[in-house]
C-alpha cells in the first residue's frame, strides 16, 4: 500500500512540477496578490478632498477652517466663495465633501444657540462617507468645547482654572497605529490560501477524468483511499508551503508583527487545509469538466470569503447572515491569523476555532472520500 | 470573412454552452448571487460594538456616565468587570470590542475641578472598527464633558451659555448611506470579468488542450471567424447576465437607476468587448485551463476586484498604484456604473471614463485577433 502511495506521489509531484509554466504558478501569482492586495486594500479614509465655502468671515469661522486644513483626514482643495460652484464640483468628483459655514455662525455660537454646519458629502462610496463624516462631528465638536472653555475664560478666568472636565484617554490595542494593513495582510494570508488550493485540487482530479487518464488509473490495483491520498498530500503540502511564502511576506515585506507561536498558526492552517482539500475534492466529484470546476469552485469561493469577516465586520451583517458565517471555515482561520499576528493570542484562546475548523475538516474530507469511493467504482 | 463559416462555429459553440445544463444555470444565477452576497454582506456601518466596563469609581457620578454610553446606539455594555484580567481576556478573546475603565477617583477629582480622565482600552486589529469607537466614544465622553462644566458653572451661579455645533449632513446620491447602493452596482464589473475571462479563456485553452483545436484549424474557417465564433456566445450570455444584475439591483436592492439605461447597455457591451478580448487573448497564450484560469484571475478578476474602486476608494491606495489603475479597464467601466446608477451624471460627463475604456477596446481587440494564428505551436 505504501509503495502505491508513493508512486502515486511520485506521479502527482511531476505532473506539477514538470511544466514550467505550473511551477511558476504556485510562487508568481500567491506572491502578487500579496502585494497588490497588501497595498490596495484599505478602509481607511484620509486626505479627502475638501471645499470649504465660508460666508462668515469671522475670527471663528476661520479658526474652524484652519482646523479642517491641518487635519490629515482631509485635504482642502479650494476655499470657495460662491454658494454655486459645490453642486459643480462635487457632480464632477473634484470634491467628495464640501463645508459651509454660513454667515451668522460665529454670532450664533456666542448666543448659545444651536449652530448650524452644513457639510454635504458624496457618498457614492458610503464606507467613505461614513467615516469622513464621523470625522466632520469629531472636529466640530472638540471646537466648539474649546469655543466654551474660551468664553468661560473671558467670563472668569479664576473659574477657567478650578472648571472639571473629562478627558477620554484612547489606548487601541493589538495595532497601536490602527494601521489598515495590520489588518489586511493576516487575513490575505487565509484568502489567498483558499483561492489557490481549492482550485488546484479541484483542477487536478477533473483534469483526469476531462483527459481520460483517470480510467487508467482505476484499472490499476490502487485503492480509492490511497488514490485520494496521493492525490491531496501534494496539494497539501504546496499549500503549507504557500502559507508560508505569503506569510515571510506579510512579515517582511509588509512589517505586520507576528506576536505569537508559529506552531500554533501552523496548527491552524494545517487544519484549515484540511477543509480546503476536503471542498476541492468535493468540488471534482461533482464536476466533470475543468470549466465546470472552475465555476463551482467560483460559486463556493466568493461566499466563503465575503461571509468570513475579511474585509468586512460579521457584526455588520443581518442577524441571519451572521448565522450562516459559521458555515465558512476561513471564519475561524481569520480568527487564529489575526489572532497569532497582532494579539500574540495562543491555544488557550484560539482552541475553540481549532476544534470548529477540525469539524469541518473531518466532516468535509470524510463525505469527499465517500462520494468520491463511489464515483469510481 | 464568411458568415457562414462563423455561424457554424458560434453554432457549435452555443451547442456546447447549451449542452452543459449546470454551468450555464450557474453562469445565469451567478450575478444574483454575487449581487445578493454584496448587496448584505457588505458594510462598514457599525452599531451595538460589544463594551466591557470597569467602574473603579462605583459613584453616582460614573453611574451617570456609564449612562450616556447605554443610552447610545452604538454601544452594548454587555459586562462589568471588576479586574483588568477580565478585562484584557474579554479582548484578547474578541468577545469585547472595548473596555472602558472609569478611575477610582473619578467623582473625586471632578467635585475638586479637575480633569477625570476615563480609559478605553480598544482592539485596535481592525483599524476601521476602532477609528469608528473611537469617534462615537470621544462625542459621548465630550458632551458629558460639557454637560459636567455647564452644570457646575451653574452651581458656581455663574450662567454661561453652551456652545454647540450641531453638523448637518447631507448626503448626496447615496441619500440613506446604503452600502448596498455603493457596492452593488460594481458587481458587474465582477460578473462581466468573470463570464468574459474566466469562460472564454477556458473554453478556448480546452480546444487546446483536447487537440481539438487543430480540427479547427485544419478547417478553412479564418482566424477571425474562429474568434468571433467562440466569443459571441458568451456576449450573449453577459449582456444577459447585465440586465439580470441591473433588473435584480434596482428592485431588490432598491438601487437607484438615474441616468439612461442605454448607456449603461452600451457601456457594458464595450467593457465586454474588453473582456472577452482578454479571456482570449489568455487563452492563446496559456493553452492550458489551470494556467490560463489563473492568469485570467490575476489580470481580470483581481484588478476588477480590487483596484477598480469597486470596493476599495482609489485615493486611498499608494501613488504608485493610483496610477497604475488608469490602465485598467474596469476602473473606469466602475466608474461609470456609480454615475450612471448613483449621480444619474449625463452622458456628456461620461466621456472621461468612455473614450478611455473604448480606446483600451480597440487596442485589445486588435492584439487578440493578431494574436491567434492558424498555425500549430
Amino acid at each position: 500500500m505504501l509503495s502505491r502511495i508513493k508512486q502515486m506521489l511520485i506521479k502527482e509531484f511531476i505532473q506539477v512540477f514538470r511544466d514550467k509554466r505550473m511551477r511558476l504558478l504556485l510562487i508568481g501569482p500567491p506572491i502578487i496578490q500579496m502585494l497588490i492586495f497588501g497595498y490596495a486594500a484599505t478602509f481607511e479614509v484620509r486626505h479627502v478632498s475638501t471645499v470649504i465655502l465660508d460666508l462668515d468671515h469671522s475670527q471663528a469661522s476661520r479658526e474652524l477652517v484652519s482646523r479642517f486644513t491641518s487635519s490629515p483626514y482631509f485635504d482642502v482643495r479650494r476655499q470657495l466663495t460662491n454658494p454655486r460652484e459645490i453642486q459643480e464640483l462635487i457632480d464632477r468628483g473634484a470634491a467628495t465633501i464640501a463645508i459651509r459655514i454660513n454667515s451668522g455662525f460665529a454670532e450664533s455660537l456666542r448666543k448659545g444657540q444651536k449652530t448650524p454646519l452644513q457639510v454635504i458629502v458624496d457618498a457614492t462610496n458610503s464606507n467613505t462617507a461614513l467615516i469622513a463624516s464621523g470625522y466632520i462631528n469629531q472636529i466640530a465638536l472638540a471646537y466648539a468645547k474649546e469655543f466654551q472653555a474660551d468664553q468661560i475664560n473671558r467670563i472668569s478666568p479664576q473659574l477657567s482654572e478650578r472648571i472639571p472636565s473629562v478627558r477620554l484617554e484612547q489606548r487601541p490595542w493589538y495595532n497601536t497605529d490602527l494601521r489598515s494593513r495590520w489588518f489586511f495582510v493576516p487575513g490575505i494570508v487565509g484568502t489567498l490560501t483558499l483561492v489557490l488550493v481549492v482550485n488546484l485540487t479541484a483542477f487536478a482530479v477533473v483534469r483526469e477524468r476531462e483527459i481520460g487518464t483517470l480510467e487508467q488509473i482505476m484499472v490499476t490495483p490502487i485503492r480509492p483511499a490511497e488514490f485520494i491520498l496521493g492525490k491531496t498530500l501534494p496539494f497539501f503540502l504546496i499549500g503549507l508551503f504557500d502559507v508560508s511564502l505569503i506569510a515571510l511576506v506579510g512579515t517582511f515585506w509588509f512589517q505586520v508583527p507576528f506576536r505569537g507561536q508559529i506552531w500554533v498558526l501552523f496548527t491552524g492552517a494545517i487544519l484549515f487545509l484540511l477543509c480546503m482539500l476536503g471542498i476541492g475534492l468535493l468540488i471534482s466529484t461533482v464536476s466533470s469538466t475543468q470549466q465546470q470546476a472552475l465555476v463551482t469552485s467560483f460559486f463556493f469561493i466568493m461566499p466563503a470569503v465575503t461571509f468570513s469577516g475579511f474585509g468586512f465586520p460579521i457584526s455588520t451583517m443581518p442577524t441571519w447572515l451572521q448565522y450562516l458565517t459559521y458555515l465558512t471555515p476561513l471564519r475561524y482561520f481569520l480568527v487564529v491569523l489575526r489572532g497569532t499576528y497582532l494579539k500574540g493570542t495562543g491555544m488557550e484562546i484560539l482552541w475553540p476555532q481549532m476544534l470548529a475548523m477540525l469539524a469541518w475538516g473531518v466532516g468535509l474530507l470524510g463525505t469527499a472520500v465517500l462520494r468520491f469511493r463511489k464515483a469510481l467504482d | 470573412m464568411s458568415f457562414i463559416r462563423f455561424y457554424a462555429i458560434a453554432k457549435k459553440e452555443i451547442v456546447q454552452v447549451l449542452r452543459d445544463t449546470r454551468s450555464l444555470i450557474i453562469v445565469l444565477i451567478m450575478p444574483v448571487i454575487l449581487v445578493l452576497l454584496f448587496g448584505y454582506g457588505v458594510s462598514l456601518d457599525l452599531k451595538h460594538l460589544p463594551v466591557y466596563v470597569y467602574d473603579q469609581d462605583g459613584t453616582q457620578q460614573s453611574q451617570d456616565l456609564l449612562k450616556h454610553f447605554q443610552a447610545s446606539e452604538y454601544f452594548d455594555v454587555v459586562r462589568v468587570v471588576d479586574n483588568y484580567r477580565e478585562l484584557t481576556l474579554a479582548l484578547d478573546s474578541g468577545e469585547a470590542k472595548m473596555g472602558l475603565v472609569i478611575p477610582w477617583d473619578f467623582a473625586r477629582r471632578l467635585a475638586n475641578g479637575r480633569p477625570a480622565e476615563i480609559q478605553a482600552l480598544m482592539d485596535g486589529t481592525d483599524d476601521n472598527t476602532a477609528n469608528v469607537l473611537i469617534g462615537y466614544t470621544q462625542a459621548v465622553v465630550e458632551r458629558y464633558s460639557l454637560q459636567v462644566q455647564l452644570r457646575w458653572l451653574q452651581g458656581q451661579g455663574q450662567t454661561v451659555q453652551p456652545s454647540q455645533i450641531s453638523v448637518e449632513n447631507r448626503t448626496w446620491y447615496n441619500e440613506e448611506l446604503e452600502s448596498s447602493a455603493f457596492i452593488v452596482p460594481g458587481v458587474l464589473a465582477l460578473v462581466m470579468s468573470v463570464i468574459g475571462a474566466f469562460l472564454t479563456s477556458l473554453t478556448i485553452a480546452r480546444e487546446w488542450e483536447r487537440g481539438t483545436m487543430e480540427q479547427l484549424i485544419s478547417t478553412p474557417a479564418t482566424p477571425l471567424e474562429i474568434m468571433l465564433g467562440k466569443l459571441v456566445p458568451y456576449f450573449v450570455i453577459g449582456i444577459l447576465d447585465v440586465i439580470v444584475c441591473a433588473l435584480f439591483a434596482v428592485y431588490w436592492f432598491k438601487v437607484p437607476l438615474r441616468g439612461s439605461s442605454l448607456t449603461l447597455l452600451l457601456s457594458s457591451a464595450m467593457f465586454l468587448v474588453v473582456v472577452l478580448a482578454m479571456g482570449f487573448f489568455i487563452s492563446v497564450i496559456a493553452k492550458n485551463q489551470l494556467a490560463a484560469s489563473q492568469l485570467a484571475l490575476l489580470t481580470t478578476f483581481l484588478p476588477a476586484f480590487l483596484l477598480s474602486g469597486f470596493l476599495y476608494a482609489i485615493e486611498q491606495m499608494p501613488k504608485a498604484l493610483q496610477l497604475f489603475t488608469y490602465i485598467l479597464p474596469a476602473r473606469y467601466y466602475v466608474s461609470i456604473l456609480k454615475k450612471i446608477f448613483l449621480k444619474g451624471s449625463p452622458t456628456a460627463l461620461l466621456y472621461v471614463d468612455l473614450v478611455p475604456l473604448t480606446i483600451i477596446a480597440v487596442v485589445l481587440g486588435v492584439l487578440a485577433t493578431n494574436s491567434f494564428r492558424k498555425r500549430l505551436p
